[in-house]
């Protein structure tokens, strides 16, 4: 039965929200707290070799400053992972809390305490750091190189992990005579998610246990890390999540929590905040890994591929954080978007002196995207092709089940997605009145389609524990560890447990904050894994409770517990409709018996065996103004097959804030570093070029709605997916209106300057 | 949380005048956006402020009797673009703080602070070079009255003495009359940007709208300070209006501009830039005219 679920219902948090009366990591912070500043590396890659506080020590209101060679000596990683318990499969621990091996510009040496900002600022300034210097390397390529700077004594030539895939024989299927050649490098930036609230966190002891308070996607995983950075036991540490601005992956890591929780034991106990600045969270949280892509194609002239090679290079940045996982997942989707007999793949991830890369909404995908949906155009190019035609030729089939991760395609998704962008964009006719286009602007059309599975089954753990504690009014309480980032999943939640449990969504309330200590273990917001995942252990849950309140229904009312049910809050006799009680009637009387009271509560953990395919495309129309290279986006289609969808108008929201992201990774956004340096050149968003709503056209969401089979709730990622696809669909329609095949994003004014004059469309 | 000193607030423009005096190492502060932003980089951390904010005396557009057009130095970038005044007789000017960041920073940003702050970029510098404006002064002797082009030194530095206060800026009624004028914001996106080049071209045809009377075109980012273009000026001045002229017009400005390498742009780019945004200005300003290319 389903009430609530496929409703645009408003948002449970819409109210606080909008009126500013939702608390934040700040709000809660109470007054009293003292300010921690970080002192950042100002050199690329070296060692610090002294740091002089005796200045900053003297500045009224500074409280105690603390420097890496106080830290304590225990490795940690921070990556968002589940931890694992196999030591083989366990996360890089390659970060202390503060680092006398400097390894990218604006890594942290030093902190200081102080009672506000402003001295804790000067303190900062008045430090005096010496370094002893070593060379630096930016280049992900350069740093594999022998003899370039070693960032980590244990990792030869940089190389933090390398991995590969072959299938068939590509050195003999190339040989097969009449075979058209493609070949293209294609890189990706720098980017930073650019989440509207900064992180920060506060900390302080209580009763012998570390409290932490933090804006992060992930309070069961960050507990775990900072029992491990400070060597406390686990049951230790406290961590709580209020309502957060946004995170894009750059919360699904521990970031300054370690840090800030030990600066509290530094200053016994006392409560501590640490909130990051905006230029600190360009550089020194994390940010999406460049990666460079060469992909070489073999295809015979009627579109059929041959063989094929796959290189990608993924600028890991100086720490390991989220690793290799994020290149390996861009790698695992290039056999199977288009399935090929013979595969040379290998993907490797490097360090270097930039900042850390770790998991960003796509998590490797919209780099993969990029670099294959470029190259699939480029392919149409080369043998006459129509670049719908040849997706509806190659694209992975009805029927697809992928050997290792189970995952089937049950339906004709990507036709049907499609179908339904080229019918709202217009596709074929603007195909047709584009061509042949002279003059200096000109208008393309170009597409791309994207490959995303949701969730981490089988790499890592998938479960979910959720409890529900029925109120004597018969509302309820429910919680799980997944967390509302602000993408919608407490409505999303909301509306799973009115229909499952069979009660008014009226009556149903989210716990949206989670706490370590009382909410049941879930490990967070990532790989668009929530709705699906928390989809299980709700139904689990829901059906958990309903046992346990027909039970009693079946004691107050003496009707037999199968012809019993609960619907829209009502104890219904099956036999004939009529409603025997409410359930609020029930709970009271359960609660207040005198013979029997019951609290009634139901608890689950539920395991995910199955993960599930979540496809779509993008359209867009552009107009190039070839001689101002600048770029202009006359329409953007996205759309997708998420499964059955829970709530359309959030999901239609989810995906205009994908769409906005990969219009920014598409034509403007890029860190941008000095060569000589090393120094972050634009981390602020004047200099940082965020999409603004100016550079937007008019977004337009379209979604196929198959049930996905293994969820309860028939759905599958939308988080993700929708920021996948858009750059190489912009690339490519600039592409369609000038010939020029851009072999980077973002496509700023600037590359579109070298590489029409390189086509000879400016000639100064 | 602003590391501030102090902060002083003028009640009048002698007032803030005589603080100036008293507190030469302090920093005017008037809408604050370029001020509080360099605190709390640290640039000025620990400064004193003068704030000019509350002079009302110096906000708004007025014609003085001569016909002369004076802009009170804390005038908004909002009020401007919105003042009659303006749209009537440089309607161009009012585009240009139009586009300075979002709504939020042309509702507190002055143009007399977007002067003061002496950078290439401002988005209303390179019109009021074109138009030839007059910085107004004000000191312990009075009023003081100089050239824009004099009263940018170098980046980041202008001709204000100890004592000064900018009060207001001037645009002669020959320079605006009968002009119309177009400016063009190169930038890496459509809002919240900084001008990677700024142009500014304004026109006077003949009475027949087939010649151009006189041209003018300035810019912003093609060189340390904001500067003319004088040889596509006179390339303009007296000829028949046509497509080659444009062409001309266009690509006399290269004898002119001196833009540099940066990490933001690469001076061949901006180079490039500004030879098709001073065609596609001066053709805009033709049209504004009246004439036709």
């Amino acid at each position: 039965m389903s009430k609530s679920v496929g409703k645009s219902v408003a948002r449970v948090d819409a109210y606080e929200k909008a009126t500013g009366r939702a608390k934040y990591m700040d709000d809660l912070c109470d007054r009293s707290a003292l300010v921690v500043k970080i002192c950042h590396a100002a050199i690329a890659h070296g060692y610090v070799r002294s740091i002089d506080t005796a200045q900053a020590e003297t500045v009224p209101g500074v409280v105690r400053v603390l420097t890496c060679f106080d830290v304590p000596n225990l490795p940690f990683p921070t990556a968002g992972h589940p931890w694992s318990t196999d030591p083989a499969h366990q996360d890089v621990a390659d970060r202390l809390l503060l680092n006398r091996h400097v390894r990218y510009f604006g890594d942290e040496v030093a902190v200081v305490i102080a009672e506000d900002e402003v001295a804790a600022m000067q303190g900062v300034r008045a430090l005096k750091v010496t370094y002893d210097e070593l060379p630096f390397v930016l280049d992900v390529q350069k740093a594999m190189e022998d003899g370039a700077p070693q960032i980590h004594e244990e990792f030869p030539n940089n190389i933090l992990k390398h991995t590969d895939l072959r299938k068939g024989d590509y050195q003999k299927a190339i040989l097969e005579p009449g075979l058209i050649r493609v070949e293209g490098w294609y890189d990706t930036p720098t980017v930073q998610h650019c989440h509207i609230e900064n992180h920060g966190c506060f900390a302080y002891m209580d009763a012998g246990r570390m409290v932490v308070v933090s804006s992060t996607q992930i309070p069961h995983i960050v507990r775990r890390v900072v029992g491990q950075a400070l060597g406390l036991p686990w049951g230790k540490v406290r961590l709580i999540k209020p309502y957060i601005g946004g995170g894009f992956g750059n919360k699904q890591d521990a970031l300054y929590e370690p840090l800030c929780a030990w600066c509290s034991t530094m200053v016994g106990g006392r409560l501590v905040k640490l909130e990051c600045t905006r230029e600190e969270t360009f550089v020194s949280n994390r940010v999406r890994h460049a990666i460079r892509t060469h992909i070489i194609s073999y295809v015979r002239p009627d579109g059929t591929l041959v063989a094929r090679k796959f290189e990608a290079f993924s600028n890991q940045g100086a720490y390991a954080s989220h690793g290799h996982g994020v290149v390996a997942k861009g790698m695992g989707a290039f056999p199977q978007l288009y399935p090929c007999d013979n595969l040379e793949c290998d993907c490797w991830s490097v360090f270097t002196n930039r900042p850390a890369a770790g998991a960003m909404r796509g998590y490797g995908i919209p780099q993969a995207m990029f670099a294959g949906e470029s190259h699939i155009d480029d392919i149409c190019k080369a043998v006459g092709m129509v670049p719908l035609e040849f997706r509806r030729k190659n694209l992975m089939p009805v029927g697809y089940v992928d050997g290792f991760s189970k995952n089937e395609l049950y339906t004709d998704t990507f036709n049907q997605c499609m179908d339904k962008g080229m019918a709202a964009i217009d596709y074929e006719r603007k195909l047709r009145e584009y061509q042949n286009q002279t003059g200096p602007v000109r208008k393309g059309i170009g597409l791309a389609v994207f490959w995303y599975n949701t969730a981490v089954w089988p790499i890592s753990l998938e479960s979910s524990s959720c409890r529900m504690v029925l109120n004597q009014d018969g509302s309820l309480q429910f919680q799980t560890g997944e967390t509302e980032i602000g993408q919608g999943c407490d409505t999303a939640y909301s509306q799973m447990v009115a229909d499952a449990v069979g009660v008014p969504l009226r009556d149903v309330h989210v716990v949206s904050s989670q706490d370590t200590d009382v909410t049941p273990f879930g490990t967070g917001a990532y790989a668009s894994r929530q709705t699906y995942i928390g989809g299980f252990s709700i139904a689990q849950t829901a059906a958990a409770l309903r046992e346990r309140i027909l039970e009693i229904a079946h004691e107050q009312t003496r009707m037999p517990v199968s012809n019993l049910d609960l619907a829209d809050g009502q104890i219904v006799r099956k036999s004939d409709g009529r409603v025997l009680k409410s359930l609020g009637d029930l709970a009271t009387e359960s609660l207040y018996s005198l013979e029997n009271s019951q609290h009634i509560t139901a608890e689950t953990t539920a395991q995910i065996k199955s993960n599930a395919y979540s496809f779509g495309c993008s359209f867009v129309e552009v107009e190039v103004d070839i001689p101002m290279c600048k770029v202009k986006l006359l329409h953007m289609v996205n759309v997708h097959d998420c499964g059955r969808l829970i709530n359309p108008a959030l999901a239609e929201a989810q995906v205009h804030g994908g769409m906005s992201m990969a219009i920014g990774y598409g034509l403007s956004e890029e860190l941008k570093f000095d060569e000589e340096t090393g120094r972050p050149l634009n981390n602020n968003l004047l200099d940082y070029k965020l999409s603004t709503f100016m550079d937007h056209p008019t977004l337009e969401v379209g979604f196929v709605e198959n049930p996905e089979p293994t969820s309860p709730f028939g759905t599958k990622a939308l988080g993700e997916p929708p920021a996948c696809s858009g750059a190489p669909a912009i690339r490519n329609a600039i592409l369609n209106a000038t010939g020029v095949a851009i072999d980077c994003c973002p496509i700023t004014p600037h590359v579109l300057y070298r590489q029409f004059k390189e086509a000879g469309l400016i000639t100064d | 949380m602003y590391d501030m000193k102090a902060l002083y607030q003028a009640e009048s423009v002698q007032d803030a005048v005589a603080l100036r005096l008293k507190h030469p190492e302090a920093q005017i502060i008037a809408g604050g956006s370029d001020v509080l932003v360099q605190m709390r980089e640290g640039k000025r951390a620990g400064a004193e402020l003068i704030s000019v904010y509350g002079l009302d005396a110096l906000r708004g557009v007025s014609l003085e009797a001569d016909g002369t057009l004076r802009i009170g130095s804390l005038t908004s970038f909002s009020h401007i673009t919105r003042d009659p005044l303006i749209q009537k007789y440089v309607n161009v000017l009012g585009e240009a703080v139009d586009q300075v960041g979002g709504p939020q920073i042309r509702n507190i940003g002055t143009i007399g602070g977007n002067t003061c702050n002496g950078v290439t970029s401002a988005d209303s510098a390179s019109t009021l070079f074109a138009y030839d404006a007059t910085v107004e002064l004000t000191g312990q002797d009075g009023v003081r009255r100089v050239p824009i082009q004099e009263f940018y030194i170098r980046a980041g530095k202008v001709d204000i003495r100890a004592g000064e206060l900018q009060t207001a800026i001037l645009i002669s009624r020959e320079s605006y009359e009968h002009t119309f004028g177009h400016y063009i914001k190169y930038a890496m996106r459509s809002a919240m940007d900084i001008a990677t080049l700024g142009t500014s071209v304004n026109v006077r045809l003949s009475d027949d709208k087939k010649y151009v009377e006189r041209a003018r075109v300035a810019f912003g980012v093609a060189g340390p300070i904001p500067l003319r273009a004088e040889t596509a000026e006179k390339t303009a001045a007296g000829a028949r209006l046509s497509a080659e002229l444009a062409e001309a017009f266009g690509a006399a400005v290269r004898e002119d501009i001196h833009p540099r390498d940066s990490w933001r742009a690469a001076r061949d780019f901006r180079m490039h830039i500004a030879v098709e945004s001073a065609k596609r200005a001066f053709a805009e300003a033709v049209r504004l005219a009246g004439g036709e290319l």
